[in-house]
């Protein structure tokens, strides 16, 4: 196996590409995907400073790598998610990364600084972690970056992520998601701009950046996401693909490119129907349609909870 | 040789020498969705692995929203 640039010795195969690398052409490759997302989805300009969501996973801390290496002004932000030991070896790598290479990496704690923490939130609210888990992480990364002054937040979704949230929205036909699908969201009404610069690159090729690069991120799984539908396309994805490579690329970025406007209308009116009175959240001043946005309610709502510890869960939904 | 799996933690032996893509094969394992890790490196898919080797099958595949 030899690699497509130099014809040394090649260390990954990428079926998808037809194409074999050496490290250093790996490497290489892994900017080039990114730059040309960054250029074709217009993400970011060559001056902009950009927040990126870390989480000590292998994509985030990649993503933070490349944009650096590509040359942006690339600061962290690590949320605390109180996730037992998950959370606090997670944001431990993240901490590693930021001070071995000298970066500013801003820290936030659900506990400390809001009072709850993901599996008290998901006993307290009785849906699946993930959900009071994403509303937390999207308030939280949207107000550091207004409140920062950053141009923009970049995300490590990268296209297996992308390809299962797709296959997921397609198998149900939810055509406000599919509308609002994109690599890019452009600034609004408050709201940053948010970015996912490694919708060309796979989950396979990310971990492999992260070892090329000496880059140690957490490998465990986060102990609420086990058996989650998400995985479970990834996996059926990932059984496609084996027999047929290139189809996520092709399935994610065909529909980007020949099937997502035709879901804009959709997506449009219900942003409209949402905000039409888009106003302030009266307690921490964040964009909401309502008095009180959806994060100040629930830390409203879990104030008084007894704080769940995990392994002790009980009667939460999937 | 020493095979260290995770997600849940186990270790395998495994004969040597033996291809990395049988050996995933062998324990059906589809590649798109480990990496093979041997002293820090990867190893592809047509490497061999000797019977003294330690190698890690590191899964790639994270869930969440
Ligand atoms: S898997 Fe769910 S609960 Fe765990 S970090 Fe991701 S979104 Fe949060
Ligand atoms: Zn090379
Ligand atoms: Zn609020």
């Amino acid at each position: 196996m030899k690699c497509r640039t130099c014809r040394g010795p090649a260390i990954i195969d990428l079926k998808a590409h037809n194409a074999n690398f050496c490290a250093e052409h790996f490497l290489a490759f892994c900017r080039e995907q990114v730059a040309r997302a960054i250029k074709k989805h217009r993400m970011l300009g060559p001056d902009e400073r950009v927040l990126v969501a870390v989480s000590g996973g292998k994509d985030s801390l990649a993503v933070w790598d490349i944009l650096l290496e590509l040359g942006y002004q690339a600061d962290g932000f690590v949320i605390g998610l109180g996730i037992g030991e998950y959370s606090e070896t997670s944001t431990g790598y993240a901490r590693a990364f930021a001070s071995e290479r000298g970066l500013t990496l801003h820290e936030t704690s659900l506990r400390d600084d809001h009072g709850f923490d993901v599996p008290t939130a998901a006993e307290v609210t009785r849906r699946v972690p993930c959900s009071a888990c994403g509303l937390s992480k999207r308030h939280l990364f949207d107000k550091a970056a207004i409140d920062g002054g950053y141009d923009a937040v970049a995300t490590g979704h990268n296209l297996d992520d992308e390809a299962a949230v797709l296959f997921g929205n397609t198998l149900r036909w939810n055509t406000e998601y599919l509308g609002r699908q994109r690599p890019v969201l452009p600034a609004r009404d408050g709201f940053p701009r948010k970015i996912k610069p490694l919708v060309r690159l796979g989950e396979r090729e990310m971990a492999a950046y992260c070892v090329i690069r000496g880059i140690d991120y957490i490998v465990e799984e986060c102990p609420m996401a086990a058996g989650n539908k998400h995985l479970r396309y990834k996996e059926a994805l990932n059984a496609i693909e084996a027999e047929s490579p290139g189809s996520k690329h092709a399935f994610y970025h065909e529909f980007l490119s020949k099937a997502a406007d035709r879901f804009a209308d959709d997506a449009a009116g219900a942003i409209a129907d949402g905000t039409s009175e888009l106003g302030t959240c009266t307690r921490c001043g964040s964009p909401s349609s309502n008095e009180v946005c959806a994060f100040c309610l629930l830390v409203e709502r879990t104030a008084d909870a007894v704080p769940v510890t995990l392994g002790e869960r009980r009667g939460a939904r999937r | 040789m020493k095979v260290l799996l995770r997600n849940p933690r186990r270790e395998l032996d495994v004969d040597g020498p033996v291809r990395v893509d049988t050996l995933l094969r062998r324990l059906e394992i589809n590649r798109e969705s480990v990496l093979v890790i041997r002293s820090g490196e990867l190893v592809p898919g047509d490497a061999e692995l000797g019977d003294d080797d330690v190698i890690e099958i590191r899964p790639v595949i994270s869930g969440g929203a």
